[in-house]
C-alpha cells in the first residue's frame, strides 16, 4: 500500500525533542543504530513526521532521503499522525473472503479518509491490517484495541456512532 | 601479476585462467575476453547483484549465480554460453519489461540504451508477460527541477542513479522507497527533486541505463531563436566539450572535435560560435586578482572556487558556513554572456534585448545557474540557455549533418583565443594550475618559470600541494567530487588543512566527467579511464598553445583595454562577480 504522509499539524514539544536527542546521543557511533532510533523516535512522538526525520537526518549526519526509505519500507513505522480513534479492519484470507473489503470501504466513505490516512482533524485513523487471528469472528474490526466481530457493512454506521466526540 | 596477491586457476567457458583470488566472476571472465552483460554493476559504487542478468553457470553452486558479486574460487567452472543461462537472462530481461514503459521510439535513450541493447542481443519477447503498466499504475513525471527530470515509469531499480548520488557524490538526496511492488526511486516523504539539496550535478542521468533520468532539453529554445530574424543567436563552447562530443558520434573516448564542432554548429545557423576558453581566462585574471587581495588585505580565507555551479549550490546547501570562502567571480560561461551583452553589444550597437546567448557545457547544474539572481549584468540574463554536450549533439543529428567527416573551422573573432591555462579549465585541477601562473607572476611582477604544476594534476579525489613565490608559501588543494569536497571542508573546519586556495569540482574528475558529457555505457565506465582520456586531450592542446597563461591572452588583453580597465576594477566587479545564498538543507521545513 502507498504511504500517504499526514496532513495533520506537526504538534511536537520541546521536551519530546529533548527526549530524541538523548536517544541519538546514546547510539552515537554505533552501527545499525538507525532502526532502534526510528523505533524509540515513533514511541517518544507516535509517528515519525518530517520534522521528527529532520531532527534524526541531522542528528545523525545522514541524509533524510536515506532514513525515510527505511522508514517507508518497515509497515512498524508510521508515516501518519494516529487519531484519537484508531480504527483498522482485517483484510486476512479470512475476513476478506467474508466481506471485510466491503466493510473497509464503508469506513472509508464515512469518514472521508483512504485506508492508511489520518483525518485532517486528528480525530480518526483508518488502517487495512493483515490477519490479526480472529478467524472466527470474521470480518474483524478493531477501534482502539476493542475487536468486533462479525460486522456488517449495515453495522459500521451503528458502531462509529459510539467514538462521536 | 603482483606477487602479493594470491591467484586461483578458473576456467572460463572451458578455457583455464589465473586470476587474483579477490575477482568476481564477473572479472575473471573479462579476464578472459568475455562479457557477461549487467544492468545494475557499477565498478566500487553499485554491486548489489539486483538485476540479475548476469546469471552465470559455475561449479559448486546450487543454481546460477550473480557474476558481479560472486567470488572466483581455485579451480572453478565458469559456464557464461549455455542455453540455461541464456535462457535466464532472456527471462529475466523479459521479467524487467513486464512493468517498463516501453515507448521506446520517443524515449530520449532511444539507440543508446543499455536495457533496450541486451534485449536486441538476447531476442526478447516484449509482450511475453501481460504488461501491468497501465494507466492506474502510472508514475506522474518529476519536472520540478531545472536541469534534471526523472521518469520513474523508465525505472529498472538498478539502482545505479542512487548509487552514483549516494556513494559517488555523497550526497542522497534520491533512494529508495516503499517496498514490493510499490518499489520507487524518490526523495524523502516523495518531494519534488527542486525541492530537496539536489546540486543538479547529473551523475544520476549519465549512470543511468534507461531513459528514466534525463536533462530538461533547451533545444527547441535555440531553434526558435535562430529561426527569429530579430535575434543575434550567439554560444560560447566549454573547453572540455571538444573533447568529448566525438563520442555521442561513435568516435573513441579522447578524440579532439573542436575544429568539427565549431563547422557544425555555424551549419545548425548560429550568427557566431566562441571560444568560452578566453573567459576562462577572464575567470582567472579575476580569480587570481581576488586571491592576491584577500592574501594581502587579509580576506577570507582560504579561497574557494567558483566555477563550478554544481559546487556553488552544494555549498550553499551543506555548508553555508563557508560561502563568504566562495570567489565572487562568475563561471567563465556567464563571464561570457555578460561580457557579450555589455562590451560587444556596445561596441558594435547592437541592443542586448535582441541577442541570444547560449553556452554548451558539459554540465547540468548550468541550467540552474543562468537562472540565478545577480546574473544579468546588462539587465537581461547573461546567459540565455545552457545546453549540455549530449543537446548539441542531438541538435546537430537534427541538423543532418555527417559530423565525423567534417572539415575543421575557426571559432568566430573577436573571442577566439584561448589560452592552455583555460583549455584545462575542464580537468579537476586545471583551475588550480591555470590560476597558479597568472597568480604567481602577478605576485612577482615578473615572470614565474614554472608553467607545469605536475602536482595538482591527475584523477585523484584529492590533491595537496605547496608553492614558493618569492617569498610566500602558497598552500592548495584541489578536489572532484562532492564526497571529497566534503572531506576537505571538514579538514578545513578541524584546522587539519591551512590551504590558502582551494579548487573544488562537482563531479569526479572535473568537467570532462560531467553529468551533460555524452552516455557511456556502463561496460565502458568500468573498465576504462574515462576521466583520464579526455583530460588527455584538454592537457595535450594546453601543450601546444602559444599561450600558456591566461594573462597573455591578447583578446582578453584587448577586452581588458577597451573596457574593464584593469583587473577586478569596479566595472569588472559589476559585470564579472556576482553573490550567492545561504540555502541550507531542509529550509522547507519549519
Amino acid at each position: 500500500m502507498k504511504k500517504k504522509p499526514t496532513t495533520v499539524a506537526f504538534n511536537g514539544t520541546p521536551e519530546q525533542e529533548e527526549k530524541l536527542k538523548a536517544v541519538i546521543g546514546k547510539y552515537r557511533g554505533v552501527k545499525g543504530a538507525m532502526m532502534p532510533i526510528l523505533q524509540e523516535a515513533q514511541d517518544i512522538y507516535g509517528y515519525l513526521p518530517v520534522e521528527v526525520l529532520k531532527i534524526i537526518a541531522e542528528g545523525t549526519e545522514t541524509p533524510m532521503e536515506v532514513i525515510y526509505g527505511i522508514v517507508s519500507f518497515y509497515s512498524q513505522f508510521k508515516l501518519n499522525y494516529i487519531g484519537d480513534t484508531a480504527i483498522s479492519v482485517c483484510l486476512g484470507t479470512a475476513c476478506y473472503v467474508k466481506g471485510s473489503q466491503e466493510v473497509i470501504d464503508t469506513v472509508s466513505e464515512q469518514l472521508g479518509i483512504e485506508p492508511g490516512a489520518t483525518s485532517a482533524d486528528g480525530k480518526y485513523s483508518l488502517d487495512a491490517t493483515r490477519c490479526i487471528g480472529a478467524c472466527g469472528l470474521a470480518p474483524v474490526m478493531v477501534i482502539n484495541g476493542t475487536v468486533y466481530g462479525k460486522v456488517k457493512k449495515s453495522e459500521v454506521k451503528g458502531i462509529l456512532a459510539k467514538y462521536k466526540d | 601479476m603482483d606477487n602479493a596477491i594470491n591467484t586461483v586457476k578458473v576456467k572460463v567457458n572451458g578455457r583455464e585462467i589465473e586470476v587474483p583470488s579477490n575477482y568476481t566472476v564477473l572479472e575473471a571472465a573479462r579476464a578472459a575476453n568475455v562479457n557477461i552483460p549487467t544492468l545494475c554493476y557499477l565498478k566500487d559504487i553499485n554491486q548489489i547483484g539486483a538485476c540479475r542478468v548476469c546469471l552465470t553457470e559455475v561449479t559448486g553452486a546450487r543454481g546460477m549465480v550473480a557474476a558481479c558479486v560472486y567470488p572466483v574460487a581455485d579451480g572453478m567452472e565458469i559456464k557464461t554460453n549455455t542455453e540455461k543461462v541464456r535462457a535466464a537472462r532472456k527471462l529475466n530481461l523479459e521479467l524487467v519489461l513486464s512493468n517498463h514503459d516501453k515507448h521506446c521510439l520517443s524515449c530520449v535513450r532511444n539507440t543508446t540504451c543499455e536495457l533496450q541493447k541486451l534485449c536486441n542481443e538476447y531476442g526478447v519477447d516484449e509482450k511475453k508477460f501481460v504488461n501491468s503498466y497501465t494507466k492506474e499504475d502510472n508514475y506522474p513525471i518529476d519536472d520540478s527541477s531545472v536541469a534534471i527530470i526523472r521518469n520513474n515509469n523508465k525505472c529498472i531499480l538498478c539502482r545505479r542513479c542512487v548509487a552514483a548520488c549516494k556513494n559517488l557524490q555523497d550526497i542522497g538526496v534520491i533512494g529508495t522507497n516503499d517496498r514490493g511492488y510499490d518499489t520507487h526511486i524518490g526523495s524523502q516523504y516523495e518531494m519534488k527533486l527542486a525541492d530537496t539539496g539536489c546540486v543538479n550535478c547529473g551523475q544520476c542521468i549519465v549512470h543511468c541505463p534507461t531513459g528514466a533520468l534525463y536533462e530538461r532539453d533547451d533545444t527547441q529554445k535555440i531553434f526558435d531563436a535562430i529561426n527569429d530574424p530579430k535575434k543575434h543567436v550567439a554560444i560560447c563552447c566549454a573547453p572540455s566539450v571538444r573533447a568529448t562530443l566525438g563520442e555521442a558520434f561513435g568516435m573513441a573516448p579522447g578524440t579532439d572535435v573542436e575544429g568539427k564542432m565549431v563547422n557544425a554548429i555555424r551549419q545548425i545557423g548560429f550568427d557566431r560560435v566562441y571560444n568560452m576558453n578566453l573567459t576562462a581566462d577572464m575567470t582567472i585574471v579575476e580569480e587570481a586578482t581576488e586571491l592576491i587581495q584577500r592574501i594581502q588585505n587579509g580576506g577570507k580565507l582560504p579561497m574557494i572556487t567558483s566555477c563550478s555551479p554544481g559546487w556553488i549550490k552544494y555549498c550553499e546547501h551543506y555548508f553555508p558556513q563557508f560561502t563568504e570562502n566562495l570567489s565572487t567571480c562568475k563561471s567563465p560561461q556567464q563571464m561570457f554572456g555578460a561580457t557579450y551583452k555589455t562590451y560587444w553589444a556596445q561596441k558594435n550597437g547592437i541592443d542586448p534585448k535582441d541577442i541570444f546567448f547560449v553556452s554548451v557545457i558539459p554540465c547540468t547544474a548550468k541550467k540552474f545557474e543562468v537562472q540565478r539572481d545577480d546574473q544579468n549584468a546588462s539587465g537581461y540574463p547573461d546567459v540565455d540557455v545552457a545546453i549540455t554536450t549530449r543537446e548539441l549533439a542531438r541538435m546537430i543529428e537534427k541538423t543532418g549533418i555527417d559530423f565525423v567527416n567534417l572539415p575543421d573551422e575557426k571559432f568566430d573573432e573577436p573571442f577566439a583565443i584561448g589560452t592552455g591555462a583555460g583549455e584545462i579549465f575542464g580537468a579537476t585541477g586545471g583551475v588550480m594550475e591555470a590560476a597558479l601562473r597568472t597568480a604567481a607572476e602577478l605576485i612577482l611582477g615578473g615572470k614565474f618559470e614554472k608553467v607545469d604544476f605536475e602536482e595538482v594534476r591527475g584523477t585523484e579525489g584529492i590533491k595537496h600541494a605547496m608553492y614558493k613565490v618569492g617569498d610566500l608559501d602558497v598552500k592548495v588543494a584541489v578536489c572532484s567530487g562532492t564526497a571529497n569536497a566534503k572531506k576537505v571542508l571538514k579538514a578545513i573546519e578541524a584546522g587539519e588543512d591551512d590551504s590558502v586556495f582551494v579548487e573544488v569540482m562537482c563531479c569526479p574528475g572535473g568537467c570532462v566527467n560531467g553529468g551533460g558529457q555524452p552516455y557511456q555505457p556502463a561496460v565502458v565506465r568500468n573498465n576504462v579511464d574515462l576521466k583520464a582520456l579526455r583530460a588527455a586531450v584538454l592537457y595535450k592542446s594546453d601543450a601546444n598553445n602559444e599561450y600558456r597563461k591566461s594573462h597573455e591572452n591578447p583578446q582578453l588583453k584587448l577586452v581588458y583595454d577597451e573596457f574593464f580597465g584593469s583587473y577586478g576594477s569596479e566595472k569588472a566587479h559589476h559585470i564579472l562577480h556576482t553573490s550567492y545564498v545561504k540555502r541550507g538543507l531542509y529550509q522547507n521545513v519549519k
